[in-house]
């Protein structure tokens, strides 16, 4: 069964938020790093790009498959995790740690409380597995 | 992840895959693991270094009976099956008129009188309407036996030892394209030294009841569980194994708008052996040249081509990627592609539109991989 921490807010693209302050830790959750596979290659923004809320803005592929990652909120770009560039196998070993993707400043931190909570999310990736 | 629907064939292991946490995915109408629970990663890499299994059940195998069984299989293949002896198998192709590929496939000689067809999966119902619609007079009885086999591959360095544990037949006698009919754990079977990963390894073929138990059996005697034991491969192991060893996928790199001499494959060609399906066609492309051929290429740029991207060069689309993907072994990404035969050439430099991105790459030579013998 996928790991879905309890202190986060997830997408139903896959992806999760962190809130610290003002600014949206991004990555994407067990169950989408499971679904992919072993993951080679991480693409990321570029610090200061500017996202609406559900914008592509970067991508994670596995041996077999790309996969387009989405902003679940909207921001800038303040941090992207570059050490996946060498090891973009974190983000299999450690979804929610060390497999982080972006760092995004927020415009407007309300869009937080639309995303799904950890419950609703794991109920969502239940019924898209059946 | 959908569920599979109820109309996808199985192969005698699907409960044995399910078991073993493999991911199903559809395949050429058929439910079957694309990966297990270590991963492609690793499933490819014990390939190289040890050994993988794959279940290859999907395949269809068609029976050719009788005294014209060379004759008839000649006509409608583009190698020369006549050079066949007992116990050696060919690799080969089901031609159109125009020399492009109905399916890629290998023929096994029994006895003069007595061929088997080893055809792709996606293609059994395709191959089998083709070749009964291609029967002239010749004396020759077609049956589809697809479903009386299970088909198990064990690939890699150790997979002979492995083997050779749970038969009597020596192993070593049977050379590389040789088969013999021999027992596997006391199952009747035909043991052939073929595969499609570009390592050493064997094909088995037997009934599909007895699938599991073999299947079980090789993996126990593989020590699989163990760090450098068996592991069980899915599809997509085995398509990036047969990438590095630039072995054509049927549908990627050869189709019927392929020809077999633009797909390198001229040397199962043989357009001397007298009259078969396409040869006119063939015959004449060789004399006029090929104008675009296909190509090995590697990623210079960070980025990985994936199949139908655009091949680019000098701002002009000049071809498609047939397949693209990462290189395990290798850690490179590779892939091939149709280009022109001026820019065929090993060191061109060509770019690949990943979803829109132009990523640099250029041509090297084929195969990516290649085992020490």
């Amino acid at each position: 069964m996928a790991n879905v921490p309890e202190n986060l807010h997830y997408s139903k693209d896959h992806e999760w938020v962190r809130v610290e302050g003002d600014i949206a830790v991004i990555g994407i959750t067990d169950y989408a790093q499971n679904s992919l596979g072993d993951v080679v290659y991480v693409e990321l923004p570029k610090i200061g790009d500017d996202f609406s809320a559900n914008e592509p803005f970067g991508s994670v592929e596995s041996v077999k498959a790309v996969s387009e990652m989405f902003t679940p909120v909207s921001g800038s770009v303040a941090e992207i995790n570059e050490s996946l560039t060498d090891e973009p196998e974190k983000v299999n070993s450690d979804p929610y740690g060390e497999g982080w993707m972006i760092r995004l400043r927020m415009s407007n931190a309300g869009e937080v409380d639309s995303l799904l909570t950890a419950a609703e999310y794991e109920d969502f990736t239940k019924a898209e597995s059946e | 992840m959908t569920a599979p629907a109820p109309e996808l064939k199985k192969t005698a292991l699907n409960a044995a895959h399910r078991r073993l946490g493999g991911r199903m995915v559809e395949f050429g109408g058929w439910d079957m693991p694309v990966q297990y629970t270590a991963g492609t990663v690793e499933e490819h890499l014990r390939t190289r270094t040890h050994a993988g299994l794959f279940d290859v059940s999907h395949m269809g195998e068609i029976e050719v009976h009788g005294s014209d069984a060379i004759t008839f299989v000649n006509y409608i293949t583009s190698n020369d099956a006549s050079t066949l002896t007992d116990g050696q198998a060919q690799y080969t192709a089901l031609t159109t008129p125009a020399g492009t590929v109905v399916d890629d496939l290998l023929v096994y000689r029994f006895a003069a009188d007595h061929l088997l067809l080893v055809v792709n999966a996606g293609t059994t119902d395709k191959d089998w309407a083709w070749i009964t619609s291609h029967r002239r007079d010749e004396d020759v009885e077609l049956s589809n036996v697809s479903d009386k086999y299970c088909q198990i591959a064990v690939q890699g360095p150790d997979g002979s030892s492995i083997l050779q544990q749970l038969t009597s037949t020596d192993l070593t006698t049977i050379k590389y394209y040789y088969f013999t009919e021999g027992e596997v754990d006391g199952v009747a079977a035909i043991i052939s030294r073929t595969g499609y990963t570009g390592e050493d390894g064997f094909e088995v073929y037997a009934a599909p009841e007895h699938a599991e138990r073999l299947w079980n059996r090789l993996l126990e005697t593989g020590n699989f569980g163990s760090p450098n034991g068996v592991l069980p491969c899915g599809l997509a192991a085995r398509n990036t194994l047969r990438l590095e060893a630039a072995m054509a996928l049927y549908g990627h790199e050869i189709d019927e708008n392929t020809t077999l001499l633009e797909a390198n494959l001229g040397w199962i060609c043989k357009l001397g052996k007298g009259d078969f399906i396409g040869r006119d066609a063939l015959a004449k492309q060789k004399e006029d040249g090929i104008k675009r051929r296909l190509v090995g290429f590697e990623m210079v740029d960070r980025g990985i081509a994936r199949d139908g991207q655009e091949v680019w060069v000098n701002g002009e689309k000049v071809g498609k990627v047939t397949s693209g993907s990462p290189a395990p072994y290798l850690k490179k990404n590779i892939g091939m592609a149709y280009l022109p035969v001026a820019m065929a050439v090993e060191g061109q430099k060509i770019e690949i539109d990943v979803r829109g991105k132009r990523i640099a790459a250029q041509v090297v030579k084929t195969p990516f991989y290649k085992r020490d013998r």
